[in-house]
């Protein structure tokens, strides 16, 4: 098994604040890690340190051994690693099947061949199989904000995975979404890491939610690392008790 | 439902279609003069609607690349250039300048980018004005020739209607074209969501840049035949006032819709003439007009006959059923 993903040391600051302090951790191949800690304590400023979308102010980021610290997020994308938000981050006003298109398209050919060569390229039938597999296929032809908001969940994680991603991270997948609908999204998750082999990086609030779908936890608290392991180990660790419930509880 | 509307909005299309080929036969000259007029702020409303109604870049610069283009080829072909030459370098010419006034857009949005390209049009107007040896000055540049297509002069009025109108289907057909294919869907990715749409492996930088550069080259495309259209160009159309009303085009059409500024033209050059017998009371009318329909259908004409004819969804939430957003069905127009 190969590291996909390794973070080494990454520091990122917003004047005297330091939200993320040398944070270091490694993701092999087809593992699926969470990543909890209370709010605030630099969980979504690392993903956003990890996908370009913030310079992080000092350590580095590398891919399959390849550094790609502050690269662009499109071209991060175009290497394999996916993502989605906090919130939610769709497109309404497009149908259900094209904002999976347009999840799947930048990964087709150069700009010029997408404009004058094939149209579709096979991206309508792929669109109808990822929203069949995440059960949406009766709303396709819907647009987008019109869906509830579990299902507009679903749709914002289908949009992920549609080019097929080596790496994705997930903000918060389970934030706002219903029991049903989310013990769905976790066997949904699982299928996807079982037969595409995606590695998965988890952000998520949901305890339950996070320690069935993880095989490892990392514990964030102010930027730090406090603790790692696997699930049983993290709930015992007196480190992350006190985090989350305060001095004086462990 | 879904049918009913193709086949009313195909049925719309066709009336239109031959009305604009057999108007001419029933009009003056003047008349025909007008609805050349329309034909050619059309096509500049188009490029502005790529810029701004699909991919969400304010633009206020539109009249400066109209004027661009015009000046070019009155220039060259009063120089013995021929027309299809300075109307290349004219769209052109403007492509690369509208890609240089995207950059600005890379850093700042909104009314910031608004006033970034009202400078621009501003210059552009002074230099217009200002640089008497290039440009004539407030003189302008007069006895533009008309063009000659396969030996035909299209020097009468009706010739040159036709000529544009040619033009507007060419170019209806490329932006078509092009609205449909993954660009027209970044655009609107970029427009709706820069962030996400990003993430996704779109390269916002460029498709703004693009987005820039195309609307400004079919600016200058209008404006390679507003030349020979008028005959005679000084700088007073191509100020702020031309950007303005190019952008009432599009916003009042329905702003990221394919048909929004064919239907913008005709309220912001055809409207004004059909209703000169109201005299001063046309421009009250107007104003009243713009007010209701931004307060009451942002989305612009189009917007609310789509809002009125939309079916109704299926996901049983309608949670945002018939609010702009969802009304601006992916450019369908």
């Amino acid at each position: 098994m190969s590291t996909v993903l390794e973070v080494r040391d990454l520091k990122k600051s917003f004047g005297g604040i330091v939200a993320v302090d040398r944070v270091s951790f490694g993701v092999e191949e087809g593992e699926i890690l969470g990543i909890i800690g209370p709010n605030g304590s630099g969980k979504s400023t690392l993903f956003n340190c990890i996908l370009g979308q913030l310079q992080p102010t000092a350590g580095d980021v590398h891919l399959d051994g390849r550094p790609v610290t502050g690269m662009r997020p499109c071209d991060l994308n175009r290497l394999g690693v996916s993502r989605t938000f906090q919130l939610l981050q769709i497109f309404p006003q497009l149908t259900v099947r094209r904002n999976l298109i347009l999840a799947g398209q930048e990964h087709q050919g150069t700009m010029l061949s997408r404009l004058v060569g094939r149209r579709d390229a096979g991206l309508s039938a792929a669109a109808d199989r990822m929203l069949g597999f995440f059960r949406l296929g009766h709303l396709a032809d819907e647009h987008a904000g019109d869906l509830s908001y579990g299902q507009q969940k679903l749709l914002d994680v289908a949009m992920a995975f549609m080019a097929r991603p080596r790496l994705a991270l997930l903000d918060e997948p389970a934030g706002g979404v219903n029991l049903t609908m989310l013990a769905s999204l976790r066997e949904r998750l699982k299928a996807i890491n079982a037969e595409q082999g995606s590695t998965f990086v988890v952000i998520e609030h949901n305890m339950e939610f996070v320690m069935a779908l993880a095989s490892r936890i990392l514990v964030l608290a102010e930027g730090r690392v406090i603790a790692q392991g696997d699930p049983a180990e993290v709930r015992r660790n007196p480190q992350v008790i006190e985090a989350y419930l305060g001095r004086g509880r462990s | 439902m879904r049918r009913s509307r193709s086949v009313l909005a195909g049925g719309v299309l066709a009336l239109a279609a031959a009305f604009l080929v057999f108007a001419p036969l029933g009009l003056k000259p003047y008349g025909i003069f007008i609805l050349s007029m329309w034909a050619v702020m059309t096509i500049a409303a188009i490029g502005l609607n790529l810029t701004l109604g699909y991919a969400g870049q304010i633009s206020l610069a539109q009249a400066a690349f109209v004027g661009i283009g015009a000046y070019i080829t009155a220039y060259l072909t009063t120089k013995g250039w021929p027309f299809w030459s300075t109307y290349l370098f004219g769209g052109a010419s403007c492509f690369a300048i509208g890609w240089l006034l995207g950059y600005p857009a890379l850093r700042v949005q909104h009314h910031y980018l608004a006033f970034v390209t009202l400078a621009f049009n501003t210059l552009v107007y002074l230099i217009f004005r200002n640089e008497e040896w290039l440009t004539g000055g407030i003189y302008g540049i007069s006895n533009v020739p008309r063009p000659s297509v396969l030996g035909w002069s299209m020097n009468g009025a009706r010739e040159f209607y036709y000529f544009c109108l040619a033009h507007l289907a060419l170019v209806s057909a490329a932006t078509w074209w092009l609205t449909r294919s993954p660009w027209g869907l970044a655009f609107v990715a970029l427009r709706e969501n820069p962030i996400r749409a990003l993430s996704l492996g779109v390269d916002t930088r460029r498709y703004t840049l693009m987005a820039f550069a195309l609307g400004a080259g079919l600016g200058g495309i209008s404006g390679a035949l507003y030349a020979p259209l008028v005959q005679f160009i000084d700088p007073t159309p191509f100020a702020l006032g031309l950007s303005l009303n190019l952008l009432l085009m599009v916003v009042l059409g329905g702003s990221g819709y394919f048909f929004g500024p064919f239907l913008g033209a005709i309220v912001a050059v055809l409207l004004p003439e059909w209703l000169r017998f109201t005299q001063g009371f046309y421009l009250m009318g107007y104003a009243v007009l713009v007010m209701i329909m931004m307060a009451f259908s942002p989305g612009g004409l189009l917007g609310l006959a789509d809002r009125l004819t939309r079916p109704a969804p299926r996901t049983g939430t309608g949670a945002v059923a018939g609010s702009p957003e969802a009304a601006r069905s992916e450019g369908a127009g």
